[in-house]
């Protein structure tokens, strides 16, 4: 689990990526081309930091024609910002699942 | 990001308190709606929750049957504890659930990173907002 917690906190650690995920955080799904202007950094370069962003589940990559279009998975995020938004979704579930049970328990 | 914060959920089921607490207990009963884990309601005991995206571990803090149940919960990065407390009403049960906890500082991991980062935090977590009622979830 520590892994997978690292893993998102080594992705962001970078100032760059950071840059990119905000970027997409906040004007939408876009591509390569489009996040290389005004990144500072060539094609390449931007590549790669969005294969870490993928790696830690943090961005997606989706072909859409000839290009790949990226997107922020915001869910990956959540839990560093704020945990209970996520739990309290769990208990929710769980809870439905808890109610399907007890009604089965009555057979 | 140190700072306590919890969630709080309630439902009224209509069954009565000692089947809810059964079903809050028995490690058979809680592995179809919760988790598997070796689980028993005795103070002290230490259990871990085992599910596909990993490990709970928990440690048994306060039993009293059909009415109060407490465990702690700590998995990833989260320290919190989880209280179930049932009260007896009108054909059924009350069921309280209440988790409170926080998040340990991972900061000092970061390094040269930690300025950048409460303000990167702040800026999402505006954002995420934004995205939430965009998308009405």
């Amino acid at each position: 689990m520590a892994t997978e917690k690292d893993l998102l906190f080594r992705a962001l650690s970078d100032p760059t990526r950071r840059a990119l995920f905000e970027r997409l955080c906040r004007d939408g799904p876009t591509t390569v081309g489009s996040l290389t202007e005004g990144a500072g950094v060539s094609q390449p370069v931007v590549s790669k930091h969005l294969r870490r962003l993928e790696e830690a589940g943090l961005v997606e990559g989706r072909p859409s024609g000839r290009y790949t279009r990226y997107r922020a998975c915001t869910a990956a995020l959540a839990p560093l910002v704020d945990w209970t938004r996520d739990m309290a979704a769990y208990w929710d579930e769980r809870l439905d699942d808890l109610e399907d049970l007890l009604k089965r328990m009555d057979q | 990001m140190n700072e306590k914060q919890s969630v709080t959920l309630q439902r009224d089921l209509p069954h009565p308190p000692d089947k809810v607490w059964r079903a809050l207990t028995q490690s058979e009963l809680m592995g179809d709606w919760l988790m598997e884990s070796d689980f028993r309601p005795e103070v002290g005991h230490l259990f871990t929750f085992r599910a596909d995206w990993g490990e709970v571990q928990g440690e048994v803090l306060e039993v009293e049957p059909q009415r109060r149940l407490s465990y702690t919960w700590h998995a990833f990065a989260l320290k919190s504890v989880v209280t179930f407390t049932l009260t007896a009403i009108d054909g059924g049960t009350r069921l309280e659930m209440m988790q409170t906890g926080f998040r340990t500082d991972q900061e000092q991991e970061l390094g040269g990173a930690k300025a950048g980062w409460a303000h990167f935090l702040d800026a999402l977590a505006g954002c995420l907002d934004a995205r939430a009622s965009e998308e009405g979830s």
